[in-house]
């Protein structure tokens, strides 16, 4: 009897134990990861997401600062080739070894047809293994950025990949499902243990991960919760751990609560506008045979009638940076020198306006989505009512990214608002797809046309440059040629603010990543 | 009997194939998915490849002439979003949807009933008074913004219910999942069925009352009080009898809308059915998923329908007259 009481009561506190021990951390984000294929989609969220479950070579570090991952070491032992070692002793979640055969796969998938990757290694011609835990990466000429450039490319397993018929990536083209779109096996600190699309996904830590342990979790519940005020008040609500985005509106009542706090950083995205300097007449507008916008002094005085401190305290609840120049402070390229605005000054653009030929203004037609960026229609709204005090009438059209994408990218656009953040974390994607001159894989993004020879020219240089001295040079040159010639106005990079439970400690990196694997949940 | 039945199953297909065409045209309006289906450094070719690969080059008709091959066979496509046959998609979500719907239709009969009845009965109380005000809340304010408030009240002061989600589901058979089963799926289903079910319920005791004085003022009931029985068999055998005859079909046509229209709800709670695929699937032009959705509560309509038009049939001796008119007629 006793012996059975005793049993019992044994058995009683390893429950106990195991209760106390489980760490299980909740967290929301607006969407569910688009696919867990890491090669299927180029999209910042996913791509941060899988980077629980995939590994890159080289990764990015609290500061995004690029760090060891499945690579050791990466040098050049020549200008056109990247030697990457690779770690030993590394394990997929299904306990096969990593090795280079899964490296040379990889970007092979990534370059593959239907693959939304293939741009990070598009300047790699060949991949070489050189033995079991070295690859050479092969180009046709210098590519010092590359190892910048596939932070989020991430290594699957070969033989998992072939054994499942997931050789290919997952894309609709081919109309049927792929298995690794809702399957992954990764080399990660985490592992998926269950997924409901759209609903729920249950993350468990990856024992055999090779890296040191710095959180304490025990399981991960992944939820997306699309409705602003519903993500908010699951939070409040002692349900979730963490959620972001907290709306700007949220912050100060999130923090409020003495229970919660709200954790703030600037994204890595610069927003700005886009004028169309190529047609000869504006497409909406009632200025007729000429364009307003080739003129520079009246890209300086829509410039200058935009007041960004006041969008920044009346609609960023103070929590975006204003910008001066097209590229993010924490990325590669970026020039503290360059990140000062023209003043606003209305009577200023008045004059130019008078200089330019139009004293009394003109009309133009603005294009702006209403549900991609942070507050994209009021910022719109808020430049529309700025230029009017000018004589400027825009005519904004707010509607949904889908539509809006739809329009701007088919160029059928006079002036519109835009975000760009590079997927390299580095200067020269925006200069290559915002402000280059659009021809075949360059400029997709740059909707207006704004044409500088010199500044195409100077993104080739810097995408072979090696020095990073010179590169830097070459990079702030053609940031500032851009700068004066006004060929997009830069607004700014808005907040980010990750809603945190007491007790929860998260790490905010600036490119919005979350890494469960720096979570630690105290109580 | 057996015509009448092929003649509306006939007119069924006929509703079926005009709201899978209607939803294909409209769909050209939501916008062009391939730019949410590639990355941002997809260059412009590549986008118009994407294009050309799923046939969205193509013309509409052509487009929807493939549609229904493909869906004749039972094949309705793979999503652009998730990458999963629709088919799979709309099972997993459908039950969901279904327990949420059939929750509110409860709560709004089990409430409106009886609400109706007796603010009928005590037409001029107090209570019935402010009953009725308070059901003017119900159809004047948002569904979304009652959510929002119960939200508020029940799971940031009061801590007692869910925000969102369904709770843990049990799996019952192969495609079926059911949150009925476990307390923190039925605690789940509290607040969203609440306010998915409060239009209804108001309407449904607005209408019960309306109907229930009507037929008090009627000569058999006033016969039926000179004869002396007692109040109680005349309110509830007589009266509500006779009352609960249109009730109940607008009940079943509510019950349509409810499961077509949960879109709200659903946003709001992050209720993991139907209305929140579709929701998501507008925002990202997903063109397979929003057809097919389409047709299904075109279906689903069709069939209350039919099933309406058969228990007149079965309950109303005109109308099989008619039918037996019509026959020899023609």
């Amino acid at each position: 009897m006793s012996r059975i009481r005793f049993l019992c009561l044994s058995l009683m506190l390893a429950l106990l134990a195991c209760e106390a021990q489980a760490k299980t951390f909740r967290y929301a984000y607006r969407v569910d990861p688009a696919s867990l294929d890491p090669h299927a989609l180029a999209e910042t969220f996913t791509l941060s997401w899988l980077g629980q479950v995939y590994e890159p070579l080289v990764g990015r570090g609290k500061n995004l600062e690029l760090v060891p991952a499945l690579a050791l070491k990466w040098e050049q032992p020549d200008p056109k080739i990247w030697r990457m070692y690779l770690r030993p002793n590394v394990k997929f979640h299904n306990g096969e070894p990593f090795t280079a055969d899964d490296v040379v796969f990889s970007i092979g998938r990534m370059k593959a047809e239907g693959s939304d990757m293939g741009y990070t290694f598009s300047t790699v011609t060949a991949v070489r293994k050189i033995d079991d835990l070295t690859v050479d990466l092969v180009m046709d000429k210098p590519n010092p950025i590359l190892p910048m450039q596939t932070t989020s490319s991430y290594i699957m397993s070969k033989s998992w990949a072939e054994a499942n018929g997931a050789a290919k990536p997952a894309s609709v083209k081919n109309k049927v499902e792929n298995f690794a779109t809702n399957n992954a096996d990764g080399t990660g600190p985490f592992k998926i243990s269950s997924r409901q699309v759209g609903v729920k996904t249950m993350l468990v830590p990856n024992e055999a991960w090779w890296g040191p342990k710095e959180h304490n979790l025990t399981e991960v519940a992944f939820t997306p919760i699309q409705s602003d005020a519903t993500r908010v008040a699951a939070l409040l609500s002692g349900e979730l751990d963490m959620v972001y985005p907290i709306p700007q509106q949220d912050v100060a009542r999130v923090n409020a609560t003495g229970k919660h706090s709200v954790l703030t950083g600037f994204e890595l995205r610069t927003m700005f506008l886009n004028m169309d300097q190529k047609r000869d007449e504006l497409l909406e507008s009632n200025v007729k045979g000429k364009n307003p916008f080739k003129d520079k002094r009246v890209r300086q005085a829509v410039y200058q009638a935009i007041d960004m401190d006041a969008i920044r305290t009346r609609i960023m609840g103070g929590t975006s940076h204003v910008a001066g120049t097209m590229v993010a402070p924490g990325v590669n390229g970026y020039d503290a020198k360059l990140d000062v605005r023209l003043p606003f000054d209305p009577d200023a653009s008045k004059k130019l306006l008078t200089e330019a030929g139009y004293p009394t203004g003109f009309e133009i037609g603005m294009d702006c989505p209403n549900d991609r960026y942070v507050n994209d229609e009021k910022i719109c709204q808020a430049i529309v009512g700025m230029l009017a005090r000018v004589g400027i009438k825009a005519n904004l059209l707010a509607q949904t990214r889908t539509k809006y994408f739809e329009k701007i990218l088919s160029r059928n656009t006079t002036f519109s608002l835009l975000g760009w953040q590079p997927l390299s974390y580095d200067a020269h994607s925006t200069l290559q797809d915002v402000i280059n001159t659009p021809r075949e894989k360059v400029g997709t993004y740059n909707v207006g046309s704004f044409s500088n020879p010199r500044i195409d020219q100077l993104t080739d240089m810097i995408e072979t440059e090696i020095d990073p001295a010179k590169r830097q040079a070459l990079i702030s040159e053609a940031l500032s040629i851009h700068k004066a010639e006004i060929g997009h106005i830069p607004l700014h990079q808005a907040g980010l603010a990750w809603g945190v439970r007491k007790g929860v400690s998260v790490v905010l990196r600036n490119d919005d990543s979350l890494e469960l694997r720096r979570v630690k949940v105290e109580d | 009997m057996a015509t009448f039945i092929l003649q509306r199953l006939s007119q069924a297909l006929f509703v079926l194939l005009a709201a899978a065409l209607a939803s294909f045209v409209l769909l050209r309006y939501v916008g062009d998915p391939v730019n949410n289906m590639v990355g941002q450094a997809a260059s412009l070719t590549e986008r118009e490849a994407m294009r050309q690969a799923l046939g969205l080059d193509q013309p509409v008709i052509l487009q929807f002439a493939e549609f229904l091959r493909d869906a004749a066979t039972g094949d309705l496509g793979v999503s652009y979003r998730f990458g999963i046959p629709v088919s799979k998609l709309l099972m997993e979500r459908l039950p969901a949807t279904l327990e949420l719907s059939v929750c509110a239709m409860l709560i709004a009969t089990l409430l409106g009933v009886p609400l109706g009845v007796w603010t009928a009965l005590h037409r001029g109380s107090v209570v019935s008074h402010v009953l009725l005000a308070a059901s003017l809340i119900g159809v004047a304010l948002p569904t979304f913004l009652i959510g929002i408030v119960l939200i508020l009240i029940f799971s940031v002061w009061l801590g007692w219910l869910p925000s969102f989600g369904r709770g843990t589901t049990v799996a019952l058979g192969h495609s079926w999942t059911t949150g009925l089963l476990t307390v923190s799926g039925l605690k789940a289903l509290v607040l969203p069925s609440l306010t998915l079910g409060l239009f209804q319920m108001t309407l449904i005791m607005r209408l019960v009352r309306a109907e229930m004085l009507e037929v008090l003022r009627t000569d058999y009931i006033k016969f039926a009080r000179a004869r002396g029985l007692p109040e109680a068999t005349i309110n509830y055998d007589h009266a509500l009898r006779n009352t609960l005859i249109p009730v109940i079909t607008v009940i079943g046509l509510q019950f349509g809308n409810i499961f077509a229209f949960s879109i709200v709800v659903e946003t709001v709670f992050q209720w993991p059915g139907l209305g929140l695929l579709v929701i998501q699937s507008i925002q990202f032009a997903d063109v397979p998923l929003l057809a097919s959705y389409l047709v299904l509560i075109a279906l689903g309509f069709a069939l209350i329908n039919l099933a309406a038009d058969l228990l007149y049939v079965a309950i109303d001796p005109r109308v099989r007259a008619d039918t037996t008119l019509a026959r020899t007629v023609s």
